[in-house]
């Protein structure tokens, strides 16, 4: 009982910190917005394979049928579905990329607190060591899920077609956003426990946020990348959870519940491995020598 | 029982021998003291009595409980305030003390009850529901030192309470701290480096100097162990006699002519003052100047370490050496 109280104290601080200063909250979406925006509407990649009325009218009904199954064929291959439209494809992706570059954030509170002597204090208190960590990716979670749903409407605002698998589709959907926050939380924490201070913790996620944000299905299919970067791709946990979003969220009828499971598994996997090296490093680290 | 208790305690970071094979005691309800320079190793006492860190060897005891085998026990009997300022910018003054009261597992009735006894012990009644972001600095050392008394601890650690304040807010601090003793009748240890703080707060004081006591006693005792005070006297004619007159009084134990200044050590200044004056008087010496000096801690200080309290005496590199290690080692 007494863990449960720290742990809900200590995230109820760090969600107190988050919406009462909502400059944070809006900068946090400004990335991934513009990326949708520019990304989303600039590169219509599904738009490439559109032709226009004026060169159908000149075609006859025949080649016109043939050119568009041909053209569809395409689409789903890399789309999973031909009627998908490149926007709302990248929105959905970016719901991800939101997770990430908020939770990739969260380990920079760490130092921010240990820099400040409010880690001392903590370490003085007869709490669990590990409450202070639970209590960091609790708050990453619920900031993330709020922002990626935020960032959703806001897509759906501008534009956006989804074809959700209900009943059960948002559910999950919202279930793989958690555990990858989980996972990257868990990371960023490990790491912000092992550099001590926030300006290199700060360059670490600088440097890994866009990669792994490039090097996954967040914006493009993996199918279109050069094999090398398609083995990055697969190795990369965002790509799993986009993907689960996408199936459950954009594909509709079109979902497949094999690949569905393998995503959550992978993701769950990636959470899994970096909790237990998060508090692993929390049992280590904040018991000082 | 001892508050504290502290025998042959080591703390090495590597080559630096950060705290020295200290030994002291500090006594159930007093105010006890760590006087001494930036890096002197009283952070470090205080991290490892508080299990932030393992001392090297040597035993510690603190409410009774080893801070070694049972540190658990020990976080629970004591508060610790850091030297940093760690109240929460961004929560209320009332919110800090409710995280703090949380972490300590306190009722929420308890909570509530203990945190309005502490605004109100700490004068911030008022502010409580405004945000810390808002405060003085003088006023969040005080919510930290309420957020230290929280859980109600026996012995409460104060690791350099004014470090950074203002005058008059360090004055202020000082009378919440006597107040907080007195009322809430907790044992405290404290570490300053200002004379004038370990002076007007400790019932006793230990003198630390690069990771070794120097001296334990009471303040009082320290500078009395100096061998009294100073009577400084410049008289108008100057000559022989007045050695001869003033040697003569009782209480009067040495007698140095500096720069044309008798410099007489009493042992009573007090009461060697009147009687002073009156032979002076009597023997038509004219008195131009006359003062009473007392010793300060500051002198206490040059007696037992050889160097004084703000200067750093030895190799330039060596202290800043002895500080840049102790602060990475701090912020493990």
């Amino acid at each position: 009982m007494d863990v449960l109280t720290e742990v809900r104290v200590l995230t109820m601080r760090e969600l107190k910190k988050w919406y009462r200063s909502p400059f944070l909250l809006v900068f946090t979406l400004v990335q991934p917005v513009l990326w949708m925006g520019l990304f989303g509407k600039a590169f219509n990649l599904t738009g490439f394979l559109r032709i226009p009325n004026e060169i159908l009218d000149q075609l006859p009904p025949a080649a016109t049928s043939q050119i568009a199954s041909v053209f569809n064929s395409i689409l789903t291959r890399f789309f999973g579905r031909a009627d998908i439209d490149y926007f709302s494809y990248i929105s959905l992706g970016m719901l991800s990329i939101t997770v990430l570059f908020t939770s990739m954030s969260s380990g920079m509170g760490i130092a921010w607190d240990r820099r400040l002597g409010f880690l001392n204090k903590l370490l003085a208190a007869p709490i669990w060591r590990g409450s202070i960590i639970v209590s960091k990716v609790l708050a990453t979670v619920v900031r993330s899920v709020l922002q990626a749903s935020l960032l959703l409407l806001l897509a759906l605002a501008l534009g956006a077609r989804f074809n959700p698998l209900l009943p059960l589709g948002p559910l999950i959907a919202v279930a793989a956003l958690c555990i990858l926050a989980v996972g990257l939380s868990s990371f960023s924490i490990a790491v912000g426990l092992r550099l001590k201070s926030w300006e290199s913790q700060a360059a670490v996620m600088n440097l890994l946020n866009l990669p792994l944000m490039f090097a996954s299905n967040a914006l493009y299919p993996v199918s279109l990348m050069p094999p090398w970067l398609q083995t990055i791709a697969l190795a990369n946990p965002i790509s799993y959870a986009v993907d689960a979003v996408r199936q459950t969220l954009l594909l509709g009828q079109a979902a497949n519940t094999a690949i569905l499971i393998t995503d959550m598994a992978a993701v769950s996997l990636f959470a899994a491995f970096f909790t237990a090296v998060g508090t692993y490093l929390a049992g280590t680290t904040l018991k000082k020598t | 029982m001892k508050a504290v208790e502290v025998e042959g305690l080591v703390k090495r970071f590597g080559q630096l021998v950060a705290v020295d094979n200290v030994s002291f005691t500090v006594e159930e309800g007093e105010l006890f003291g760590f006087l001494g320079p930036n890096g002197a190793g009283k952070t470090t006492t205080i991290n490892i009595l508080t299990t932030l860190i393992r001392p090297t060897s040597g035993k510690a005891f603190v409410a009774g409980y080893d801070v070694s085998k049972q540190p658990s026990k020990v976080r629970q009997a004591v508060g610790l305030v850091p030297q940093e300022i760690t109240v929460d910018d961004d929560l209320t003054g009332r919110e800090n003390l409710m995280l703090q009261a949380g972490l300590y597992h306190l009722t929420h009735e308890q909570a509530r009850k203990t945190i309005a006894e502490l605004l109100e012990l700490v004068g911030l009644s008022e502010v409580a529901d405004k945000r810390v972001e808002t405060y003085s600095g003088g006023m969040r050392k005080r919510l930290d030192l309420a957020a230290g008394l929280i859980h109600r601890p026996r012995i409460l650690f104060l690791d350099e309470p004014t470090l950074g304040l203002d005058v008059a807010t360090r004055a202020a601090i000082w009378s919440y701290i006597k107040r907080l003793r007195s009322e809430a009748g907790v044992t405290v240890f404290m570490t300053t480096h200002y004379m004038d703080e370990a002076d007007a707060l400790c019932d006793r004081i230990a003198i630390i100097d690069r990771g070794r006591i120097k001296a334990v006693d009471k303040p009082v005792n320290l500078k009395n162990s100096l061998g009294g005070d100073v009577v400084e006297l410049e008289v108008v004619d100057g000559g022989r006699s007045v050695a001869e007159i003033v040697e003569k009084i009782s209480g009067v134990k040495r007698v140095a002519v500096v720069d044309g200044l008798y410099r007489l050590t009493v042992e009573r200044g007090d009461k060697a003052l009147p009687l002073i004056v009156e032979a002076l008087v009597r023997n038509d010496v004219k008195v131009q100047r006359i003062m009473l000096k007392t010793p300060t801690l500051d002198e206490v200080f040059l007696e037992y370490t050889g160097r004084k309290l703000r200067e750093e005496a030895g190799s330039w590199e060596e202290s800043f050496r002895r500080r840049h290690v102790l602060r990475r080692a701090r912020a493990v």
